[in-house]
């Protein structure tokens, strides 16, 4: 008999994973482990996750059959997993509800979060008004640009918004960023980790609040007829695609299918497909593949999806990727937003650009089995904070504004 | 015993707590930071760090931030820094490295570890590297003789006390502030209470880092440390400009600091 792969516990993925961080975030680390640990079995922390779930971000999130779109992808059946429905607009939600919720537990009063896209950031912000917390985000000068909306989401929803001009301006810089204040803060505050990396107990952890995607979708797909081929999603530091993955792990059929911002190219060096790309190292509190030079240090991530553009990886997909439960594809900016576009005009369903990733990958994928076979893609959050970046890519902007 | 614990003894024997200065190699350029590691062992260092930069400084504040980008911009390497501890050491101070985990990680750390060695330096301090997090690099610098300098915070627990400092080696970093590197107006009420936990979990040398940046704070940590760590003070005086008498004067400011404290 083979051991479930299912809600892997940590520290350690095989070789990744870990904590690797300064001493003075380990005893933190320590007490929201603990935490979390007498949480998860604790049937009022459980009951009121799902309330939450329930009445508030609106779950469970449907599966839709998107067949203008599929015929597109070789004429195999695709249904999307819609992430995208969820109150604030993305699959962010399962998890900061949970760790807000563990904040609480712990008595501290403020929250601080990383953002790239503004998707986690949002929800963080969400989740602080609705219980009541004090809440900084930080996101990369650069993605503040182009993610202005979400900028003005945060700060509508009470949250103080800390441009980050240190670095490259994204995601990675805001990570640092949150963690100095983290180290500063730590007695009244507590790091909602947006992503399933990180030090432990993060990466299993956000995975568990993530998980309800593959729980629900599994039951969805038997209940429509039997399990997909392929799940299909998108991959930054990958959190829903985890969340995709982790009730079908022991589902040895099914093909787990993480799609990379491949940028411009992998061949380029201008991207941020880290399993592809990459190589074994230590980034932001765990050991997992990043792209670097060769002395170690971080380079540059390009990815025209502001959510993907990370130079790191969730420890647990370095680990399946290792032990070839799960491929990862690398998709170009381009193969992206042709995804794009087919699924806004097939199916009038305009996907967040992260998710149209995953979509690309379900073309390829489709084109390659043909019709008879069944793909669930995670739409991991809708398209509307990328309207004005799509319409710009498909020169649809008036002239001379833009 | 090391080099380190011998010239933290000798200040000791002298009734005073030892000065440790950082730089990073390559601020403002490779040749001005070498410079400015000699002018820190002739102005009163007894120890200095050298810091090879890094790309993703989590605990380092926006002075040594901005260090880091600048050195890496011009292009220094991590073998810079060994050439560094080569320089200091022929400046008759002791030379440590401080240094975050994937740059050891990426030499190896039993590499890391023996050039270290050859190149005359001490130990390592290893600011996102704890004890339990780090077996391969323990050993790997028991084997090459190289001291583990781990750190503590005012937030560590009394068994994480016990934990790091038996497995540091040379001296326990202290920490009395929770932040990043920075200058701060007071080093804080936590510090010798910080110091005095260390010590009672067996720590024998305890040095204090993180704040300090004035000849009285040098002076007050002095009292009850075993040396002083002062890093963004020194590189703000070196600046952007390479100033090498204005971080002499600072240099001389702190060291007479460790030498009126007691």
């Amino acid at each position: 008999m083979t051991a479930s792969l299912q809600e892997a516990p940590g520290p350690f993925f095989g070789a990744f994973g870990g904590r690797f961080v300064p001493e003075a975030l380990m005893a933190a680390l320590d007490e929201l482990t603990d935490a979390y640990d007498k949480a998860r079995i604790d049937p009022e922390f459980t009951g009121e996750l799902e309330r939450l779930a329930r009445d508030y971000t609106g779950r469970p999130s449907i599966v839709t059959e998107v067949p203008r779109f599929a015929a597109h992808a070789g004429g195999a059946r695709v249904f999307l997993k819609r992430e995208d429905l969820n109150h604030t607009g993305s699959h962010k939600i399962n998890n900061v509800l949970g760790q807000a919720l563990l904040t609480k537990r712990l008595g501290k009063t403020r929250v601080i979060a990383e953002t790239g896209a503004g998707q986690h950031g949002v929800a963080t912000a969400t989740a602080a008004a609705l219980m009541n917390l004090d809440c900084v985000i930080y996101m990369g000068e650069e993605d503040t640009e182009r993610q202005a909306l979400n900028v003005a989401r945060m700060r509508l929803l009470g949250a103080e918004v800390i441009p980050v001009a240190t670095g490259t301006r994204t995601l990675r810089d805001a990570i640092n960023e949150a963690f100095r204040d983290w180290v500063t803060n730590v007695e009244t505050t507590n790091y909602v980790f947006g992503t399933a990396a990180g030090p432990h107990p993060f990466p299993a952890m956000v995975r568990d609040f993530q998980r309800v995607i593959s729980v629900e979708a599994r039951a969805q797909m038997l209940e429509l007829g039997g399990l997909p081929d392929a799940v299909l999603a998108c991959v930054g530091g990958g959190s829903n695609a985890i969340g995709s993955f982790d009730a079908f792990l022991d589902d040895r059929d099914v093909r787990l299918i993480g799609c990379e911002a491949a940028g411009d190219g992998v061949e380029t060096g201008r991207h941020a497909a880290t399993l592809t790309g990459g190589r074994p190292g230590i980034l932001h509190g765990s050991r997992s593949f990043i792209l670097q030079d060769d002395d170690g240090q971080t380079l540059p991530s390009h990815s025209i999806s502001a959510g993907l553009d990370y130079p790191g990886v969730g420890p647990q997909h370095t680990w399946l990727a290792d032990i070839g439960r799960a491929e990862y594809w690398p998709v170009t900016d381009a193969d992206a937003m042709e995804a794009f576009r087919l699924l806004t005009r097939t199916e009038g369903i305009l996907p967040a650009i992260e998710s149209a990733h995953a979509l690309a990958g379900a073309i390829r994928l489709g084109r390659e089995l043909g019709p008879d076979a069944t793909l669930l893609v995670t739409l991991s959050g809708r398209g509307d904070k990328d309207v004005e970046q799509a319409a710009r890519w498909f020169d649809m902007l008036p002239e001379g504004d833009g | 015993m090391s080099a380190l614990t011998d010239r933290l003894d000798a200040c000791r024997a002298e009734g005073r707590a030892a000065l440790v200065g950082y730089l990073p190699v390559g601020y403002p350029d490779l040749e001005t930071s070498l410079a400015a590691m000699r002018v820190l062992v002739e102005a009163g260092c007894d120890v200095v760090e050298v810091g090879p930069p890094y790309s993703d400084p989590v605990l380092d504040g926006p002075m040594i931030q901005h260090a880091a980008a600048k050195a890496l911009e011009g292009g220094v390497r991590v073998d810079d820094a060994f050439t560094a501890v080569r320089a200091v050491a022929d400046a008759g101070a002791v030379p440590v490295v401080m240094s975050y985990a994937n740059l050891m990680l990426q030499r190896g750390w039993e590499r890391f570890a023996a050039d270290l060695s050859e190149a005359g330096g001490a130990g390592v301090i290893t600011p996102d590297l704890t004890p339990d997090a780090a077996p391969e690099w323990v050993d790997a610098a028991r084997a090459a003789d190289v001291d583990t300098i781990f750190l503590v915070a005012p937030s560590t627990t009394r068994e994480r006390m016990h934990l790091t400092c038996g497995a540091s080696r040379g001296f326990v970093y202290a920490t009395p502030l929770m932040g990043v590197t920075g200058e701060r107006a007071s080093v804080g009420d936590a510090a010798p209470r910080v110091v005095a936990e260390a010590r009672a979990a067996g720590a024998e040398r305890v040095c204090i880092g993180v704040g300090v940046s004035t000849g009285a704070q040098a002076a007050e940590v002095g009292r009850y440390a075993d040396g002083v760590i002062v890093g963004t003070a020194f590189v703000r005086a070196l600046g952007d400009d390479g100033d090498l008498e204005r971080l002499r004067a600072k240099v001389s400011e702190l060291a007479d600091g460790v030498r009126t404290g007691r």
